[in-house]
């Protein structure tokens, strides 16, 4: 069951969060810097799959965003993996050749998406 | 116009935001924008609503507060228009989370627009719907999605799918209604609505047997049919993904598979055939046929078993082990892990591969590989895994030491075939990461050592040749400082030689150096600088050619500013001094220890306390002496329970001297500085009074209540017998102040009720009234009391009468009294007896009031009062 989609750059910032669970603001922001944390650090040879508190985070690094899953244990990475590729390939269908920036000024558009 | 009205297109307010340089800049813009929107909320704008909800969200997603809008949203929904309705339903989704009341509101123009004409409309309900409906909202809304699963727009019934989906994980009772659409759903064509359908199917399954038993028997045959007509279809290209069409689900159908067959053989024997031909026909060049190999065989492992499949299962993941792709490779070794509970022969065969991963640069991948090595050990391959595992463990990370150091020695100690070969691995692992093993495992490894009585020779020297290279590690010290110190003579005469060693020479004075260093390294800790000493008092027996340097040795720490160290070193030195006729005795070989008993070592082991000597009556709990001590005693075996982590004398002295105590009493301690040689000093003071040695040294059992009393009252006695020597006294009254601090009353013997103090009940200028107490032994309710009336002044008093009244929970009963005429001055008593049954006897003390009426010269004297000082417990 996936958690939380967190879709951020490298600075840090978060462009797009939906969440699948209930939490409170601050723990959102808590999550979302730890997930941040997390990913900007890893090594493009390691595996997009990381461990995070009790849950895994599947990641895929476009150009300069990351987009972030927050899964069960017990589910198929793999499988998520494609699914963020779906995404991003939706997205670019959308806004045909979307960048960060489109993402930024019509959020309201890709928050119905997921 | 004022750029921050609401009239500010979206778009410009988040140029302007982004045009902010700094924290403070952004802050006053959304601070300033955020009151133009509360604004406009106030005055109740129509036209802009949408354009200020959607700012608001923006505003949400950079982090400010934004709860004022949450009303707005609630407005915007109950409009009529689309646009309205589509960003009133994002910023419910958005700003709002199923735990809020506000939710509540909702419900009604939700159900509204559940029953739209508009079939967006519907679909945009049905999306909030899935996304934050709370238990409430599920169960009034139910019947509407269930409805609409049978909607005619094939999107509509995905939403509704997806809805359900929510709803019957918050509401699980409603599971029943939805078993029969679902399972209409399950024949679709269309692909979306497929998938949810089957993805509702998996959720119910869990959330209710009754639905799995239903789904079991109707629909796998279905399902069966549903996922080879996929795996056949031609090229599509509205689902194809890297050349497989609709991966997604195909992954969804085998974890439906995967859940229907789960403990069913029936259902499990109709999927084998199309699993093993999703095995072997998906290709596994692109992540989406990885991905569904990777499905499908979890779903071989979980089903009932079928041999030819599981092979099949492990070959896939032995290929997946030797993908480039870290990603492949790390579900791989995942899944590995569950299928060495089926399978083990056939992991075992890819042990190498495993092997090379734990040296792989990619922490997770490490990590796991070493839980699947692991896991993979048995008695016939130890051998080689461990000589892997510790070459590694000189090269790995700092970081991933401990693990590996951890799962090296777990490794060792379970698998190890002899002993030798388990200390030479030991002495390796030390060697390297002495410092990552924890105590319990250099403990053990002690324990072994003493216990091969052969290799101690072998032992000894092989620990001498290590601390000669490597000094760095802690524990490699102290386990060879032990050593050392025991078995020095084996060292130096090179006795009981293995035909595997080299012969080395070793001085007397070479092993004392060896000491010397580690007691003076700086960076030794105080648990290594106690073991050190002692060891030299050991070597002081048995070299006594360099008795006096380790004497020097030795007194160079009697001002040491650590309590431990001190302590040790005045009385070992004063043995060293003055008591070389027993010193020898003193430091025989240790008795071997017993390692089923110290293997049971857990939460029951007591510490002793051992009593003090030199004056230095010291009782602080101080935990510094616990770490040292700790080898002490865990050596030490005590003659049935476990050891403690705390030395103990005492049982130093049993075990040297033989003494035999029978019960094993010990005592709690909350470590008193423990010292080895205290008991011997106190024996040598008070030789001659075996018993009272005896039973000065061993003290009550508090916690064991079972045990028997005796010997506890048996010392208790001794304490209080004035015929003891000095020391033995000074013992016991450490050891009475001891006892103190842990259960107050010590343990009672069996005959009589416990005696109580009596108390002057109350006293005045002219009338004393003592209460003498006792209980009967079985019944501690119930007190009784006997007063005695004294005449305080120089009159007769004529007419006693007593008379008392108790609380509600207590009873008196009042026996007549022994007369009612008090001669004066204390010349006579009146005794009068009372019975006082406290029915919250240890909740509530006694108390009681008393009226004494009595005559003096014929005049009447009435005296009251409140008695408050009964003893606590009765």
């Amino acid at each position: 069951m996936i958690r939380f989609i967190l879709l951020q750059n490298r600075q840090g910032k978060t462009r797009l969060a939906k969440y699948y669970v209930p939490l409170e603001d601050s723990e959102k922001h808590k999550v979302e810097y730890e997930v941040h944390r997390l990913v900007v650090n890893r090594d493009p040879k390691f595996t997009n799959f990381v461990e995070f508190r009790t849950h895994k985070v599947i990641y895929r690094r476009y150009a300069g965003l990351f987009f972030s899953l927050c899964v069960d244990i017990t589910d198929n990475e793999l499988a998520y993996l494609e699914c963020i590729h779906l995404f991003v390939e939706i997205l670019d269908h959308f806004f045909s050749n979307v960048c960060e920036l489109d993402l930024v000024f019509n959020f309201h558009k890709v928050l119905v998406l997921p | 116009m004022n750029p921050f009205s609401s009239g500010t297109r979206l778009r410009d307010m988040i140029r302007a935001i982004r045009a902010c340089k700094t924290a403070a800049e952004e802050r006053a813009v959304v601070r300033k924008e955020c009151a133009a929107i509360r604004a406009a909320i106030n005055e109740n704008d129509q036209d802009y609503r949408h354009r200020n909800l959607a700012k608001l969200m923006f505003i949400h997603m950079l982090g400010y507060p934004t709860h004022f809008g949450q009303m707005e949203c609630l407005k915007l929904i109950a409009s009529p228009g689309f646009p309205e309705k589509r960003i009133g339903y994002l910023g419910l989704m958005l700003l709002l989370d199923e735990r809020q009341e506000v939710l509540m509101l909702v419900t009604n123009s939700v159900k509204q627009d559940l029953n739209h004409t508009n079939q967006y409309i519907v679909g945009l309900a049905l999306c909030a719907l899935g996304n934050i409906c709370s238990a409430e909202m599920a169960r009034d809304l139910a019947p509407e999605v269930e409805r609409l699963l049978q909607f005619r727009d094939p999107n509509i019934r995905k939403k509704a799918a997806l809805c359900s989906i929510r709803i019957i994980k918050k509401v699980p009772d409603l599971a029943e209604n939805f078993i029969n659409p679902v399972a209409a759903l399950l024949k679709e064509k269309h692909h979306g609505v497929l998938i949810t359908g089957i993805q509702l199917c998996t959720d119910l399954c869990k959330v209710s047997p009754e639905a799995l038993e239903y789904f079991r028997k109707k629909c796998t045959d279905g399902l069966v049919r549903t996922l080879r007509d996929l795996v056949n279809s031609p090229y599509a290209p509205e689902y194809d993904i890297a050349g497989i069409t609709d991966p997604f689900l195909h992954i969804r159908l085998l974890k439906l598979l995967r859940v229907l067959g789960q403990g069913d053989a029936d259902a499990s024997d109709a999927m084998n055939d199309i699993l093993a031909q999703v095995a072997t026909k998906t290709e596994s060049n692109k992540n989406a046929g990885n991905a569904i190999l990777y499905e499908c065989v979890e779903t071989i492992m979980s089903i009932e078993d079928n041999g030819g499949l599981r092979v099949l299962a492990i070959n896939i993941l032995g290929r997946f082990l030797s993908n480039r792709d870290n990603n492949i490779r790390y579900v791989a070794l995942n899944m590995l892990m569950r299928a060495i509970t089926v399978d083990a022969q056939a992991v075992q065969r890819h042990r190498s591969t495993i092997l090379e991963c734990v040296k792989d640069s990619d922490a997770s991948i490490r990590k796991r590989a070493l839980e699947l090595v692991y896991l993979l050990v048995n008695e016939s391959n130890v051998k080689p895994l461990t000589k892997e595992l510790v070459d590694y463990l000189e090269v790995s990370d700092q970081d991933f030491k401990g693990d590996l150091t951890a799962k090296i020695c777990s490794i060792i100690e379970k698998f190890s075939p002899e002993k030798i070969w388990y200390i030479d691995q030991m002495l390796k692992v030390l060697t390297e990461a002495g410092n990552f093993v924890k105590d319990e495992v250099w403990h053990a490894l002690v324990v072994v050592i003493s216990n091969a009585s052969d290799l101690h020779g072998y032992t000894v020297r092989a620990l001498f040749r290590a601390l000669q290279t490597t000094a760095e590690q802690e524990s490699l010290v102290r386990v060879a400082v032990w050593c050392i110190g025991e078995y020095g003579d084996l060292l130096v005469n090179n006795a009981g030689m293995l035909n595997v060693e080299d012969p080395i020479t070793v001085t007397e004075s070479d092993a004392v150096d060896v000491v010397e260093s580690a007691i003076k390294r700086h960076a030794s800790d105080l648990t290594t600088k106690s073991m050190a000493l002692i060891a030299l008092l050991k070597l002081s027996s048995r070299f006594p050619s360099c008795s006096g340097r380790i004497k020097d040795i030795v007194v160079q720490h009697k001002g040491s500013l650590v309590l431990e160290l001190q302590q040790r070193s005045l009385e070992f030195n004063s043995i060293i001094e003055k008591h070389q006729n027993i010193r020898s005795a003193l430091v025989e070989r240790m008795p071997v220890l017993d390692e089923a008993s110290f293997g049971g070592r857990r939460a029951s082991s007591l510490p002793n306390t051992v009593s003090t000597s030199n004056g230095t009556a010291v009782k602080l709990p101080n935990g510094v002496a616990k770490p040292s001590a700790a080898p002490l005693v865990d050596l030490l075996d005590l003659s049935d329970d476990v050891p403690a982590p705390s030395s103990s004398g005492g049982d130093f002295l049993q075990d040297l001297l033989g003494v035999d105590l029978a019960p094993a009493t010990q005592s709690e301690g909350t470590s008193q500085a423990p010292k080895a040689g205290t008991d011997v000093l106190l024996d040598l003071l008070s030789i001659g009074s075996n018993p009272a040695q005896d039973n000065s040294v061993s003290t009550p059992d508090i916690l064991s209540s079972a045990q028997d009393h005796k010997p506890a009252i048996a010392s208790l006695d001794v304490l209080a017998a004035p015929s003891l020597t000095q020391a033995s006294s000074s013992t016991a009254s450490n050891m009475m102040d001891l006892l103190d601090g842990f259960t107050p009353a010590p343990p009672k013997p069996a005959n009589n009720g416990p005696a109580y103090p009596s108390i002057v009940a109350f006293e005045s200028s002219s009338l004393r009234l003592t209460f003498n107490f006792s209980k009967q032994p079985g019944n501690p309710q119930t007190t009784t009391i006997s007063g005695t009336f004294t005449n305080l002044s120089s009159n007769v008093f004529t007419d006693f009468v007593f008379q008392a009244a108790v609380p509600k929970f207590l009873q008196l009963h009042l026996d007549p009294a022994s007369g009612n005429s008090l001669p004066a001055s204390g010349n006579g008593t009146i005794t009068q007896s009372l019975k006082v049954t406290n029915s919250q006897h240890g909740k509530k003390p006694l108390v009681m009031r008393l009226r004494i009426a009595y005559k003096v010269d014929g005049k009447d004297v009435l005296e009251e009062g409140q008695i408050n000082n009964f003893p606590r417990d009765l």
